[in-house]
């Protein structure tokens, strides 16, 4: 007497359980990263590869906090292919935990997760703290550039804009799904398109071996775009930097940095940012971005000459009414005492002249400098005074830069 | 579209077929299961259900993230989940649609064999069979608290009572009826959730577990019956005046999680409500983490029966095979439970086929080795399991050995049987958990809560013992307290709310 059978096959699409969960985890992720942005700003992973890299960090809140045994110190029982031996190697372990322990799936110590963090996880997290401070309207209505945008992906198209990755990823799903599910050609090609049901009568790939790869026309994708207008919108950042001999490696990698992540987030609000470079000691001069952040110099420095290239350049290729202004200056403040007036009158003149700049000044003495005394009595929203003593001052740095108000500075 | 869906019914016939039949083999065979439902879904939904542990469960991170490691792995063709199967009546089992009909039957055979097991054996009598309704209950309740106190709100406090979850009494009625000692404060009335703080103002107050001429105290504590046992004709003064320290709770209590949620005088009555959800989905699942070995290797010994018994074509013997070896393919760091429990079982039954001199000595009729291992999966747990019928011969087929961790490498310490027996079952021993009970719900009078961990031979993690206690402390409201041994040493671990501190006992 048989009994009932009940087998269900229900409409699982709307089950959101699953999703739902990632949906939480990230947001752990997320929140991993905003506490770390700290040491994730300078990570020269990031600076160096000029933002192409991937960095791990240990994402520590999402251990399962509970009380659990020292797996280090206790024994476990693990199984052997015949004729083990007391002192075999099990696995060279390294010296956290059972971190190392080879194939060891759920083997105990491994419990925490390192969550792949990409330069754009950084930005979204740190720029989203940021503000632009200052913006004044600028340019004409005529400065606008037509912009192509590839941003749709269709079945059919011009061969010349073929996505060839694309298309190939699809050939690799499609001929994949059906041999990772082990059920062959046979149950696994419910989801294949009809134009193969050929293949299955014919060769069967699990009798016959390798079949090549077949490129099937649903597999094609082309890219197709969009007109689009907008507004152009272009900033200058003049980077100026003190290349004098107390200006050594670590003082240069802190400022340059500071420039990666301010052209960065300076990309993200105008279409154009053109970066100018100027180093100066008691001459200034327009360099290479190379030669700025790498070759040091001697002698001494007088803070006013880098600022009057900059008012040369803005007065003749910078022309406020088109540009959005950074000039930003990195020095150690020890400039030439007579010097003071001169750069105090000439800092005012950038001011005016610029949406925001910056002065910033990087030495491991806890007190300020007679310059930066002698430029805090310029009051204006737009200029903004930070001293950074260490790498990590980077990101609170960046941060008074880029906020609404001005605070006083360190 | 609609060829896609005739070979879907197709498919679906056949399964229909196979279930019908590979039911009637396993009823030949004695096995005895609920009645089952199956359901074929999409990976994703598996992996859902499987970080879940169940189709209905409360939303937490922890899930997301089992779900998250169990997706990636299977995306990256590491690992796969065929099949799940929940303790439940009628039993629901989760088929992978991806699954061919070979792979279905002998899932289905497995599956049969974990719902007889569930239905029979002993630690599985009292959990709810209806878990599934429950659980989808309190899922609903406690987004409705997300709702009206903030999800970060619930997630924090549900990240708080997750790390003490273990430590609780998973065959005590305590949750029901209340623990034993507490009918000895209230003559007898049953306590529930709310009069928790009027218990403990009268303990405060003086009320003591234990006086002598009070109540008979059923098993209290030695010191307290010395001094009922004082002769003379003013014992019962004497005792007053030599008034023995009174303990809150009278006896070490192993439901860490349920004293908590009796006695902490900071939860609010949600708070306590999704107390109780953890602690009955704990109870719930309590008996298969404490069963894990016999129950999948009750299931792997009978899908190989099942599959023998039926006809299958040369292909599919091919395939069957080429799966039964992946699902007992041995690890080298750890144990496969499917192969260790699948082996223990034949070796049991072998045995008792044909009984030694000994054995029969004692009754044991040859050819009973099939009537042996049913009452074995009857009556057995993991650590029963191990410590009955684990012997020389099987841990030496398996070449099972320990292993420990010397400088920087793990090496293998010794392959001596009973050493192997001994140290499985330490890793069996209350489900894999440190054991921890509450020592005093009023340390040193001042409120705070001593716990102790019941020190067997394997030490705690220091660096967890200080990431748990203040989730103990959020929960509590009070100072926190551990004892524990490390390095040989007793030690007490403390947290008071800023500062963690530890010191020799």
């Amino acid at each position: 007497m048989p009994d009932e059978v009940y087998v269900f096959r229900e409409d699982w699409s709307l089950h959101p359980k699953g999703q739902e969960e990632k949906r939480r985890h990230q947001a752990k992720v997320k929140e991993a990263i905003q506490k770390r942005l700290v040491d994730l700003v300078h990570d020269e992973s990031f600076i160096l590869s000029d933002g192409k890299t991937i960095v791990k960090i240990p994402v520590q809140t999402l251990d399962e906090i509970h009380f659990r045994f020292d797996e280090g110190k206790n024994e476990h029982v693990g199984q052997g292919s015949g004729g083990t031996r007391s002192g075999d190697v099990v696995a060279r372990g390294g010296a956290d935990g059972g971190g190392g322990k080879g194939e060891a799936g759920d083997a105990p110590g491994v419990d925490y997760i390192e969550a792949e963090v990409s330069l754009e996880d950084v930005e979204a997290a740190l720029f989203a703290e940021f503000v632009l401070p200052n913006l004044k309207p600028k340019g004409t209505p005529e400065d606008v550039s037509a912009v192509l945008r590839f941003n749709d992906l269709r079945k059919k198209g011009i061969w010349a804009n073929l996505d060839k990755r694309r298309t190939m990823l699809n050939v690799l799903r499609r001929t994949q799904k059906g041999k990772a599910f082990e059920g062959g050609a046979a149950l696994g090609s419910a989801d294949d398109g009809g134009g193969f049901g050929g293949l299955q009568d014919g060769a069967r790939p699990a009798a016959s071996g390798r079949t090549p790869l077949q490129i099937h026309a649903d597999d094609l994708r082309f890219r197709t775009w969009d007109d689009d207008v907008e507004p152009e919108t272009r900033a200058v950042v003049l980077a100026m930097m003190d290349t004098s001999g107390s200006m050594g490696a670590y003082e240069k990698y802190m400022a340059r940095v500071f420039y990666f992540w301010m052209t960065r987030f300076l990309k993200t609000r105008y279409a154009r940012v053109e970066r100018v470079y100027i180093a100066h000691h008691t001459e200034a001069r327009v360099v290479d971005e190379a030669t700025f952040f790498q070759k040091g110099e001697s002698g001494g420095t007088i803070c006013s000459s880098a600022y009057d290239l900059a008012l040369k350049l803005i007065d003749e290729r910078y022309p406020p009414e088109r540009y959005n202004i950074y000039p930003f200056h990195f020095t150690d403040g020890d400039n030439l005492l007579q010097d003071h007036s001169r750069a105090l009158e000439r800092m005012r003149a950038l001011v005016d002249r610029s949406n925001l700049v910056g002065y910033a000044e990087i030495n491991h003495v806890s007190r300020r400098s007679t310059l930066y005394e002698t430029l805090a009595q310029i009051e204006s929203p737009a200029f903004r005074m930070v001293r950074l003593q260490d790498k990590t001052d980077l990101y609170s740095a960046l941060k008074r830069f880029f906020s609404e108000h001005r605070r006083s500075g360190a | 579209m609609d060829t896609r869906r005739l070979r879907r019914a197709d498919d679906d016939r056949a399964l229909r077929t196979a279930i019908a039949e590979i039911t009637e083999v396993a009823k030949g065979f004695g096995l005895d299961f609920f009645p089952m439902r199956f359901h074929i879904v999409p990976a994703d939904v598996m992996y859902a259900i499987g970080a879940f542990g169940m189709p209905t469960r409360f939303a937490h991170w922890r899930f997301g993230k089992a779900y998250y490691k169990m997706k990636m792995q299977y995306d990256l063709g590491l690992s796969k989940i065929y099949e799940l199967v929940i303790n439940s009546d009628p039993c629901e089992a989760f088929l992978y649609e991806g699954n061919s009909l070979l792979q279905n039957k002998l899932i289905i055979a497995h599956v049969l064999a974990h719902s007889d097991f569930f239905k029979n054996n002993v630690y599985f009598a009292k959990t709810n069979r209806k878990m599934v309704d429950s659980m989808a209950a309190s899922a609903e309740r406690i987004r409705r608290y997300e709702i009206a106190y903030g999800e970060k709100r619930v997630e924090a406090f549900l990240d708080a009572v997750l790390a003490i979850q273990e430590h609780i009494d998973p065959y005590g009625t305590a949750r029901e009826d209340g623990f034993w000692w507490e009918r000895h404060l209230d003559g007898g009335s049953r306590a529930g959730g709310s009069t928790a703080d009027r218990l403990k103002a009268r303990f405060r107050a003086g009320g003591r577990v234990g006086d002598p001429g009070e109540h008979e105290a059923p098993r209290g504590r030695g010191e307290t019956h010395k001094d009922a046992r004082r002769p003379g004709d003013y014992a019962d003064l004497w005792a007053l005046v030599h008034d023995p320290p009174t303990r809150f709770p009278p006896e070490p209590e192993k439901d860490v999680l349920l004293f908590i949620l009796r006695y902490s005088s900071v939860l609010q009555p949600w708070q306590r409500d999704v107390m109780t959800v953890v602690h009955d989905e704990m109870r719930y699942f309590w008996p298969q983490m404490e069963t894990k070995i016999m129950n999948e290797g009750w299931a792997t010994y009978w899908h190989q029966r099942i599959m023998r018994a039926l006809d299958l074509s040369p292909e599919e013997a091919w395939e069957y095979a080429k799966m039964h070896a992946e699902v007992v393919q041995p690890s080298r760091a750890t144990v496969n439970p499917y192969l260790l429990g699948w082996k223990l079982f034949e070796a049991i039954e072998a045995l008792y086929d044909d009984p030694p001199e000994a054995l029969y000595r004692r009754g044991v009729r040859s050819g009973s080795g099939r009537e042996k291992i049913f009452e074995v999966r009857e009556l057995g747990s993991d650590v029963s399991f191990l410590r009955n019928y684990l012997t020389k011969e099987v841990v030496e087929a398996l070449d099972l050995f320990v292993y420990q961790k010397q400088g920087d490498d793990w090496r293998v310490a010794t392959t001596d049987w009973e050493a192997v027996r001994e140290a499985l079952i330490r890793q069996r021993t209350n489900g894999g958990f440190p054991t921890i009970v509450v020592e005093d719900g009023d340390f040193e009078r001042s409120g705070a809560l001593l716990l102790r961990h019941v020190y067997d031979g394997l030490e705690l993690d220091a660096r967890y013992i200080e990431k748990t206690l203040p989730y103990v402390y959020a929960l509590w409201g009070r100072p926190v307290h551990l004892l524990t041994v490390t390095c040989g040493k007793a030690v007490r671990f403390s947290y008071d709310g800023k500062a963690h501190t530890r010191e020799p006992v």
